[in-house]
C-alpha cells in the first residue's frame, strides 16, 4: 500500500514538476491576494500588523482551494482516474496520495513563503516560526478535506464556483484556528494549545478524509 | 415470513406517496392550529418583557426557527446517510426535500434574528458565535442545494449530496465550538444573549406551541415536496 501511495506521490510531483506553471501560477495568486490588502485597507503599520495573520490564512485558504478543482480534472478526462478506481490498489491510499500530493505542490510552497508575506506586513520576526507553523499544520487538512469536494464536482459545470460554495465552510475551523495560533502569539500568549487543536484536526482528517474522498469517487465515476 | 416487521415496506416510492400525501394533509391542519394556539399566547396572554418591551415577542418565530434549522440538518443527514447505507431511493428524495425548508428556517433565524437585535441590542449584525455558525449553517444547506442542482444525473446528484450531507454534519459540532472559541478570543465583554433567567410560564408555552407548528408545518412541507419529487422521478 505504501509503495502504491509513494508511486502515485512520485507521478503527481513529476507531472507538476513537467508543468511549473500550474504550481506557480497558485503561489503566486497567494502573494497578489496578500499583496492586495494593504492597498485597500490602508498602509496603516498598526492595522496592517493586527489584519496580517488574518489575511495571511484567508489567502493560502483561496489559492489552496483554486488549485484543487485541478487535483482530479485531468486524470478524470484522460481515463487515468479511472484505471485507478479499476486497479487493486485500494482507493484510498490513492486518494490519500493525491491529497499529499496536492500539499506537496499547493501546500507547502505557501508555508516557506509566508515569513515574506508576514515581512510585508510588518509582522514581528518572532512570530515566523508559529505563523509557518500553524500553516504546516493547517494546509494538509485544507488539501484532505478539498480532496473531498473536488472530486464530488469531477465533470460539472461550473465546477469552480461550486467547489468553494461546498469546500469553504468546510475551511471555518482550521482558518479560525490557525489565525488564532499567530494572534494568540502575537499577544504575548502560547499558542500551544492552538497548535495541538490544529494538529488534531489534521489528525482527524488524515484518518477520515481518504475514506470520503474514495467514496466521492467512485459517485463521481460510475 | 408474514409476522415479521416489513421495515422496508414504504421505502418503495409507489407505497409511500399515498401516505405522503395522509401525513401533508393532516400536518398542514396541526401546523395551522398549533400556529393560531401559539400566536394567540404570543399575543395576547404573554406579558410585555420588563427589559425589552415588546419587541421580545419576535422569540415566538425566531427560537422555533433556530432549533429547526439545527434540528432539520440532522436530519437532512440522517436521511442522507440511511440512503447510503441501504441504497433506497426515497432516502435520498427525503434529504432532498427537507433541505429547501432547513434553508428556509435558518434564514428565517437570521432574520428575525438581527431584527431584534436592532431594538435590544442597537445593531442588526454582531458576530456573536450562534449568528456566525447560523451563518455557515445557511452555507451548508445552499451548497448541498447547490450540488445537487448542478448534477444531471439524479443517482449520482442523490448520492453526491448524501456525501456532502454527512460531511458537513460531522464538521458542525467543529464549526460551532471554533467560532465559540474564536467568538471569546476577539471579544471579551461583548452583548451577552443570556436573557433573564426565569420566563414566564406563558411565554414558554407560547414558544412551545409555536415550536410545534414550525415542526409539523416541517412535515407537511416536505412531504409535499417529496410528492413532487416521486412524480418527477417515476414518470416512466
Amino acid at each position: 500500500m505504501l509503495a502504491i501511495a509513494r508511486a502515485v506521490v512520485y507521478r503527481d510531483l513529476l507531472l507538476a514538476a513537467r508543468r511549473r506553471g500550474d504550481v506557480a501560477t497558485a503561489l503566486l495568486f497567494f502573494v497578489i491576494v496578500a499583496s492586495l490588502f494593504p492597498l485597500g485597507i490602508g498602509a496603516e503599520p498598526n492595522l496592517l500588523r493586527a489584519v496580517a495573520p488574518g489575511v495571511i490564512w484567508v489567502a493560502a485558504l483561496l489559492s489552496s482551494m483554486l488549485s484543487l478543482a485541478r487535483l482530479f480534472a485531468a486524470d478524470y478526462a484522460d481515463g487515468t482516474l479511472e484505471q485507478m478506481l479499476l486497479g487493486a490498489a485500494p482507493l484510498g491510499a490513492v486518494a490519500a496520495a493525491k491529497a499529499a500530493a496536492h500539499w506537496l505542490v499547493a501546500g507547502l510552497p505557501l508555508v516557506l513563503i509566508a515569513p515574506l508575506i508576514a515581512l510585508q506586513y510588518d509582522l514581528p520576526a518572532a512570530l515566523y516560526g508559529v505563523l509557518a507553523l500553524s500553516l504546516l499544520l493547517g494546509t494538509p487538512v485544507l488539501s484532505l478535506v478539498g480532496a473531498i469536494g473536488a472530486a464530488l464536482i469531477l465533470g460539472l459545470r461550473g465546477g469552480g464556483v461550486l467547489l468553494s460554495l461546498l469546500v469553504l465552510p468546510l475551511y471555518v475551523p482550521i482558518l479560525i484556528i490557525g489565525a488564532g495560533a499567530v494572534e494568540m502569539a502575537a499577544a504575548g500568549l502560547a499558542p500551544d494549545g492552538q497548535l495541538l487543536l490544529l494538529g488534531a484536526a489534521l489528525v482527524l482528517a488524515a484518518a477520515f478524509a481518504p475514506w470520503a474522498i474514495a467514496a466521492a469517487l467512485r459517485i463521481s465515476i460510475e | 415470513m408474514t409476522t415479521s416487521v416489513r421495515w422496508f415496506w414504504y421505502a418503495s416510492p409507489q407505497t409511500f406517496f399515498p401516505l405522503a400525501g395522509q401525513i401533508a394533509r393532516w400536518s398542514a391542519v396541526g401546523a395551522a392550529a398549533f400556529a393560531i394556539a401559539g400566536l394567540y399566547v404570543g399575543f395576547f396572554v404573554a406579558p410585555t418583557d420588563a427589559q425589552q418591551g415588546e419587541a421580545y415577542r419576535i422569540i415566538f418565530i425566531h427560537v422555533p426557527a433556530a432549533w429547526m434549522s439545527m434540528f432539520l440538518y440532522l436530519v437532512m443527514a440522517f436521511w442522507a446517510a440511511v440512503g447510503l447505507a441501504f441504497n433506497t431511493r426515497l432516502s435520498h428524495l427525503m434529504a432532498r426535500a427537507i433541505a429547501p425548508t432547513g434553508a428556509l428556517f435558518t434564514f428565517i433565524a437570521l432574520w428575525t434574528g438581527s431584527l431584534w437585535g436592532k431594538p435590544t441590542w442597537g445593531t442588526y449584525w454582531v458576530w456573536d458565535a450562534r449568528l456566525t455558525s447560523e451563518l455557515i449553517l445557511l452555507f451548508l444547506y445552499l451548497g448541498f442545494m447547490a450540488l445537487q442542482a448542478a448534477i444531471d444525473d439524479p443517482r449520482r446528484a442523490d448520492r453526491a449530496g448524501a456525501l456532502l450531507a454527512i460531511v458537513g454534519a460531522v464538521n458542525v459540532p467543529i464549526i460551532y465550538y471554533s467560532v465559540q472559541w474564536w467568538n471569546t478570543l476577539h471579544q471579551g465583554a461583548s452583548v451577552s444573549l443570556t436573557r433573564a433567567p426565569s420566563m414566564a410560564a406563558a411565554m414558554l408555552t407560547g414558544m412551545l406551541l409555536m415550536a410545534l407548528a414550525c415542526w409539523l408545518y416541517s412535515i407537511a412541507v416536505a412531504m409535499l415536496r417529496l410528492r413532487c419529487l416521486i412524480l418527477e422521478r417515476e414518470r416512466e
